[in-house]
């Protein structure tokens, strides 16, 4: 049994999920809210991780964070390192892939708060940034849970992205879902069962809040 | 201070052209059929609308000059607005919601005993009448210390025997008020009894004989205009 991919995965997930939640809340906030020409452009663009094949997603992502990529030589000037088959790598990985599923159920929540609600918070001398955090982000609570589950889901069961970007380095970036495949591909069909049923209980919980979420509005 | 304003704007049927000033301490009530403009009138007062000409001057100081290109953000025109409904936030308590901009909390507390909903402090919006949440934003633009009150039909949304007892309060809580007072309503009896001074808005301009002819007409003089009924509905009462 492979508790290290194990512990990888969830450690991903849940770094995944933070970040994911504090870049997203701004995106979802300005993707709401604010009018330019090229909006829908631009909300196409975010969402397109959700559209193209992770191995597409992973082949990308290589090009920018390998030795000769921009983001690569940025943050090997800074550390000395690569970012290639890291933790933080997959950490990045992940977040880009995951963007769509963190972005469009807090928009879908933004979305529906009362418009004179916000006029109300404008007249009584609310800033955009106050009015984002004392009216907008306590009246979306269900959807920005509904966010962080979805995110989490989507994290755990990310394969290709994290393969291509990762490999799969025991403790840093082996994560269960490429442990799985390695096990099968060694006909360890045992191995390979007993980390595959590890997913059905925390995916299924996840699923229920979800639904739950959904169904209940405020959580 | 005086508010003093000429406001133009577009509509999609009618244009908006009016000029309106009120003193400290007063109330002008606009009144009008639904659809008038009323409104359209009061959001450009706050800021939430942009005239397409006009100029607001509160005292000294420009709120909004399209000549000279001043248009001050609601935020910082200090106003009390109480809407129709939805200006409770629906996940504080009524405490939180009165005090939600008050200067002094202390105001809050001594607001809330004059609006006789002290002891539903911990309620939350959805757990109180539809007159408790009126009176919780009325103390929520009074913990304010507006420099302007604007009040869009703040009780029509209730029942005849609160709406009653609301005006009431407001009439006697106007003589203690420093600001100015600008009321929208469609209801007669209300303007009637709550007004320094009336100013009738019929299709986005002053129509002082609005009133009168509204009163006056005998049933079947006429075709009654869409926005007539409302207030002679509201003169049975």
């Amino acid at each position: 049994m492979d508790y290290l991919a194990l512990y990888v995965t969830l450690k991903l997930a849940v770094v995944t999920t933070v970040v994911l939640m504090v870049i997203a809340a701004p995106v979802a906030y300005f993707m709401t809210y604010a009018r330019f020409p090229g909006k829908s452009f631009l909300e196409a663009l975010l969402y397109l991780p959700m559209a193209l094949p992770p191995t597409v997603i992973g082949f990308y992502l290589i090009m920018l964070m390998g030795p000769k990529g921009w983001i690569g030589r940025v943050w090997e000037t800074l550390t000395g390192g690569s970012l290639l088959f890291t933790f933080l790598g997959i950490v990045v990985a992940s977040v880009v892939y995951s963007i769509p599923f963190a972005v469009q159920p807090m928009k879908a929540a933004f979305v529906k708060i009362d418009r004179r609600l916000l006029e109300a918070a404008c007249v009584l001398g609310l800033s955009k940034t106050s009015t984002f955090f004392r009216v907008i982000l306590p009246n979306s609570l269900a959807g920005i849970a509904a966010s962080a589950v979805l995110v989490f889901l989507h994290s755990i069961g990310a394969f290709g992205v994290l393969l291509m970007v990762g490999g799969s380095i025991p403790g840093e970036t082996k994560v269960a879902s490429i442990a799985i495949y390695e096990a099968v591909e060694m006909m360890d069909y045992r191995t390979a069962g007993v980390i595959a049923l590890c997913f059905i209980p925390i995916s299924y919980v996840f699923l229920l809040a979800i639904n739950k979420l959904n169904s209940g509005g405020r959580a | 201070m005086k508010i003093v304003a000429t406001l133009a704007r577009q509509l999609n049927f009618f244009d908006v052209d009016v000029a309106l000033s009120c003193a400290p301490g007063k109330m002008l009530v606009m009144i009008g059929p639904s659809g008038g403009g009323k409104t359209t009138i009061i959001r450009m007062l706050a800021g939430l609308d942009t005239p397409n000409a006009g100029r607001i001057a509160f005292g000294d100081d420009l709120w909004f000059d399209s000549e000279k290109r001043v248009n001050l953000k609601p935020q910082a025109r200090r106003l009390g607005y109480v809407f129709q409904d939805y200006n409770l936030f629906p996940h504080l308590n009524l405490f939180d919601n009165a005090a939600f901009a008050a200067r002094d909390k202390a105001d809050v507390q001594s607001l809330m005993a004059l609006f006789k909903i002290d002891h539903l402090k911990k309620r939350k919006p959805h757990q109180v009448s539809g007159g408790e949440r009126q009176r919780c934003a009325m103390c929520q633009a009074l913990a304010r210390h507006p420099r302007l009150l604007l009040l869009d039909e703040p009780f029509s949304a209730l029942d005849v025997v609160t709406r009653r007892g609301l005006r009431e309060e407001l009439k006697s809580l106007k003589g203690k008020l420093a600001c100015p007072v600008i009321y929208v309503t469609h209801d007669i009896n209300e303007a009637l009894f709550l007004a320094d001074e009336i100013l009738p808005v019929v299709e986005g301009k002053i129509d002082r004989g609005w009133m009168q002819r509204t009163i006056s007409r005998e049933p079947g003089e006429g075709a009654p205009t869409k926005g007539a009924r409302e207030p002679r509905l509201a003169l049975v009462y």
